[in-house]
């Protein structure tokens, strides 16, 4: 591991003591959040049991599938848009403030139009995390060079090759890039509805431990997100570094 | 014919949106009904007569005033850790991974723990406003130091500038452009921020009024309190971007 690397894990370690320590002095009550050590042993042992493997499945699919569509709708609709240049600057305003409206307001809506299922949830997430990956789709073929579609035309490349060859390599970190914001967001549209009103999955379970002041299950919970989240990020980010170092770009 | 200036175009660009927002909004409101939907005519009128009664002002400050304080708090906090991150190279290099994986983290499902160290209330609303909020200045401003020209850090240490004075007089021109993106990431952050921690975790505010709309299921109270969030967040990210488009021009 590099130098930094072992600060990094430094810094970690330290917090993690320290929390440790505001715990087991109790300047950090038990009520507002247990000991590290204990939320690692209770996480282990919910893993073990097997008790919220349903409502682990069941988020995870939700996620899975609110990012699948995000991505295809999202990648489709930045071509698109990319080619029509009107539709682009009508439409820009409207990704360049999205992120400030609260999207949860609408799942009310869903609920009414398709029942209290998994529909509402998906779609919620899915209208979090298709603008996103539209917004890095433009990104990413706005920095395509130009001369490597004139050599694709001077080279008679049909337009699947042309994309493939050309458009998907050098526009691809970029993609990448608004895939890393799909995964968060397609995680807190389905959590966060999941918060709001749902019958299962791990926002229901962590929202319903909360008002039980079930700590042992509310933390490790908790923990598991965050510890998936930022793995997935890590994969995504090594692999993004990957593609820039390739093309002799600096990470950004 | 004489060519439509920048803003006029953009602000045609807008006008046509909004209009067919407006106009995809009537569309599902006849394809749904009463049931899911409130016109966008009954919910003007819903709002008119929201913005009458006392009590909706009462909401309404209150989000301004927690909203107020978390995106202050994001903005100098946010400058500070960036700029001494963009200094401090170790720490920078150390730190800026880990911060970009906590700007990944569904910060979402933290908020029962935001709620037991903070209880329900003003301080809570504006943890997890700045909680939102202040990662992406972070990282816009330490990206803005960054990328300062060296030639301009080069002349600055030839001048003998002290430590501050090389932030006022040097980095914060050349970084501003790029600081002002982070602002404005950090606006439209900050505000979801505050207003989801009202949906979770508060008695007042439009977060608050939003949640009872929907558990009451008062269609109209939720469109409109939507309707004001969107025009609010919409009026002042587009007077943002605007500006940021200028500074960026300028440089």
């Amino acid at each position: 591991m590099s130098r930094l690397g072992w600060y990094r894990v430094l810094v970690v370690g330290g917090l993690v003591a320290l929390l440790e320590v505001l715990c087991l002095t109790g300047a950090i009550d038990k009520i507002t959040m247990q000991a590290p050590h204990l939320i690692v042993r209770d996480l282990s042992r919910m893993l073990v049991s097997g008790r919220m493997n349903g409502a682990i499945a069941k988020t995870l699919t939700n996620t899975v599938l609110a990012l699948l569509l995000a991505l295809g709708a999202g990648i489709v609709a930045g071509a698109l848009l990319h080619r029509v240049r009107a539709l682009r600057d009508t439409l820009d305003p409207l990704f360049a403030t999205y992120y400030a409206v609260p999207v949860f307001a609408f799942y009310p809506f869903f609920i009414v139009i398709f029942g209290l299922g998994d529909m509402p949830q998906i779609l919620i997430a899915f209208m979090l995390g298709v603008v996103a990956v539209i917004v890095n789709t433009l990104n990413g073929l706005d920095r395509v060079p130009p001369v490597l579609l004139k050599t694709a035309r001077i080279m008679q490349l049909s337009p699947v090759d042309t994309a493939l060859r050309m458009t998907l390599p050098s526009a691809g970190p970029h993609l990448l890039t608004g895939v890393k914001l799909a995964v968060a967001y397609a995680f807190i549209g389905v959590i966060g509805s999941e918060f709001i009103m749902s019958r299962g999955g791990i926002g229901y379970e962590i929202s319903f431990a909360y008002a039980n002041f079930d700590n042992a299950t509310m933390y490790p919970l908790i923990v598991l997100i965050l510890l998936a989240s930022i793995a997935i990020n890590g994969v995504l980010s090594r692999w993004e570094r990957k593609l820039l170092l390739r093309r002799g770009m600096r990470s950004p | 014919m004489k060519q439509p200036t920048m803003a006029r175009r953009t602000g045609l660009h807008s006008l046509v949106l909004i209009v067919a927002l407006v106009a995809i909004w009537q569309l599902l409101y006849g394809w749904v009904g009463d049931v899911a939907l409130a016109s966008p005519l009954a919910t003007l009128r819903y709002t008119a007569t929201l913005f009458a009664s006392e009590s909706f002002a009462s909401h309404v400050l209150d989000t301004l005033r927690a909203f107020g304080i978390a995106y202050a708090l994001s903005v100098v906090m946010g400058l500070l850790v960036g700029f001494w991150l963009g200094f401090d190279r170790l720490s920078g290099d150390t730190l800026e991974p880990m911060i970009v994986s906590l700007y990944a983290i569904p910060k979402l499902t933290l908020y029962p723990i935001l709620l037991l160290a903070f209880g329900l209330g003003l301080s809570a609303k504006v943890a997890f406003g700045v909680l939102h909020g202040v990662i992406p200045i972070i990282l816009f401003t330490l990206s803005a130091v960054h990328n300062t020209k060296p030639i301009l850090m080069k002349t600055g240490r030839v001048l003998n500038l002290s430590r501050s004075q090389m932030v006022r007089w040097i980095l914060f021109p050349a970084a501003v452009p790029e600081i002002f993106t982070g602002l404005r990431v950090g606006f439209a952050l900050t505000l979801i921020g505050s207003l989801l921690a009202e949906m979770f975790a508060s008695q007042r505010g439009l977060g608050y009024l939003l949640m009872n709309g929907i558990g009451l299921h008062n269609v109209e109270l939720i469109m409109s309190v939507t309707l004001v969030i969107v025009v609010f967040a919409f009026a002042v990210s587009s007077l943002l971007l605007s500006i940021d488009r200028r500074l960026h021009r300028r440089v």
